[in-house]
């Protein structure tokens, strides 16, 4: 088995982001910190065969996002996105 | 429905078994009910955990096979012989057994109407979630047109065969194009090879204004969209679901 | 607790051996774990280096690391992510050898990895025969998949120590938190003791 092999896509990350986000995340667009790029969450590139979860841009391999989950505990770290833009409930 | 999305936190719900569906001699569909199901929209997975008696856990994910149905949801999963959970759930649960599921999950990889043109390009397992998007098509009498490239190994390999030769065949608007990679029955005229850049082409013709969905093994997805990007997609019409080395 | 699923046991063994850490399971498999692509950096670009402060105090290319006295080690690891395997046999450098002439007051090292990985250990740790920089698992060159061409190897904590990709050690005053650590896995980690995350 080949670590290309184990390269998902942000759909990957959408149950245990929605353990944390009460909207829709996988939809929500990233600006990657490092290049620029903006994408989908559902299209960043994420790896979760690892002691937590990490997901990559595409484009620049830059680490966006990381994502620990223990019993009972989850730590997140967002420092590679400049930016979330996300749709939410209309007032 | 709304693309805006307030979902709630995402929790745990119990899922019974209903029923086991043998697809393929690999694959098995799961019907379930699932007490408190909301839901879901085509092209939508869920987390499956199972628990056992001395806490140790497993969990997966597994995209829903068939449109939302009030409480009943159905997962098709394909056994990998040294897996430790699609061997469980398809050859060890009996009808009554419950286990831990909880979605539904993604907006990404979803299809539930739209104007353009509908190219799915299946491997595998990756079939799944696409199966769900063509029967939500078929049950809402949606008429725009969809195209279905599915590479299978052999003709025993293909799952929901019968189903998709009856949607194909209720609506010239859908067409069901196969490859088969490693045998072909006699006289077999279809596609005998791995998708390629040429092969897309002739099955898809002009990309136009479609949505493309990939679905399959890692290697499979990144072959396909790379091709379809190369004829002239624009990236962000090729949604794409990785299914890792763990399958479905 | 979550809803036993009746009949479940997944893929495990009984203990036997009294060698299996607390929370961890026997496999005999060596599961690929990553946290992005497999660097492909080529032999002839490849170096390790021992810093300080931002200054190198000694480098090897792959050649002469090649040439440096290895052994041959048979440990039992463990990960994180529950699995331990036993009775695994590498062959590397021991960091001793790394060290050695080395006057330093430093208490930590980060260990760096091509791909930006790190992990921070206390400098006792990787020394007195603890710690190798391993190019051979079972006889034949490490997998890239696995770290190869060479990894830290430092089998006594949990397997997220043991960075892949090795490319060099930074002698710290500080305990500094590595990639892992930095997102509430323990800094220190010692299977033994359970010390999976912060706090525990």
């Amino acid at each position: 088995m080949e670590t290309a092999d184990l390269k998902l896509d942000g759909n990957a990350l959408g149950g245990l982001l929605g353990e944390v986000f009460a909207a829709e995340i996988t939809l929500a667009r990233s600006t990657c910190g490092s290049c620029g790029a903006v994408r989908e969450v559902g299209a960043l590139a994420v790896y979760i065969q690892a002691p937590g979860a990490v997901a990559r841009c595409p484009g620049c391999d830059a680490v966006l996002l990381r994502l620990v989950r223990a019993e009972g505990r989850l730590w997140l770290d967002l420092q590679g996105v400049s930016c979330l833009e996300m749709r939410i409930q209309a007032d | 429905m709304a693309g805006a999305a307030v979902l709630g936190r995402l929790t745990w719900l119990l899922a019974e078994l209903v029923e086991l569906v043998p697809e393929t001699p690999r694959v098995t569909s799961l019907v379930l009910d699932v007490p408190g199901w909301t839901g879901h929209r085509p092209g939508q997975h869920v987390d499956v955990r199972l628990t056992a008696e001395d806490g140790y856990q497993a969990q997966r994910s597994y995209s829903l096979a068939a449109p939302a149905d009030g409480e009943r949801v159905v997962l098709t999963v394909e056994v990998l012989e040294d897996g430790e959970v699609s061997p469980f759930l398809a050859r060890e649960l009996r009808p009554g057994d419950r286990f831990e599921l909880r979605g539904p999950i993604g907006g990404y990889f979803v299809w539930d109407g739209g104007a353009d043109p509908l190219h799915l390009v299946a491997g595998g397992s990756g079939i799944v979630p696409l199966m769900a998007m063509l029967q939500y098509r078929a049950a809402s009498e949606l008429t725009v047109p969809a195209t279905l490239l599915y590479s299978s190994r052999t003709l025993e390999d293909v799952i929901y065969r019968d189903e998709l030769g009856r949607l194909a065949k209720a609506d010239p608007a859908l067409e069901v194009v196969y490859t088969l990679t490693r045998a072909q029955p006699d006289g077999w005229d279809g596609y005998a090879r791995r998708i390629d850049r040429e092969m897309l082409a002739e099955v898809f013709g002009e990309s136009g204004e479609s949505t493309a969905f990939v679905c399959g093994p890692t290697r499979f997805v990144e072959v396909a969209a790379d091709a379809l990007v190369g004829l002239g997609y624009d990236s962000g019409r090729v949604r794409t679901e990785r299914f890792g080395p763990s399958g479905a | 607790m979550a809803y036993v699923t009746r009949g479940f046991r997944g893929r495990r063994e009984r203990d036997e051996s009294g060698r299996i850490p607390p929370g961890q399971y026997e496999t005999d498999d060596f599961p690929v774990l990553s946290a992005g692509p497999t660097p492909h950096t080529p032999l002839e670009q490849w170096s390790f280096t021992v810093s300080e402060d931002g200054k190198e105090l000694t480098r090897w290319s792959w050649d002469e690391f090649r040439a440096l006295p290895s052994e041959t080690v048979t440990r039992d690891i463990h990960c994180v992510t529950k699995w331990s395997k036993l009775d695994t046999t590498w062959e590397g450098v021991s960091v001793d050898t790394l060290l050695e002439g080395i006057e330093t007051g430093a208490g930590y090292v980060t260990a760096w990895s091509d791909g930006g990985y790190t992990t921070n250990l206390p400098l006792e740790d990787v020394t007195g025969g603890r710690a190798w920089v391993a190019f051979d698992y079972e006889g034949e060159p490490l997998d890239p998949e696995h770290g190869g061409p060479a990894r830290l190897l430092v089998p006594h904590l949990y397997f997220w120590k043991s960075a892949k990709w090795v490319r060099g050690l930074r002698l710290m005053d500080e305990d500094e938190p590595g990639f892992w650590e930095s997102l509430g896995y323990h800094l220190y980690g010692d299977p033994w003791r359970e010390q999976r995350y912060w706090g525990d």
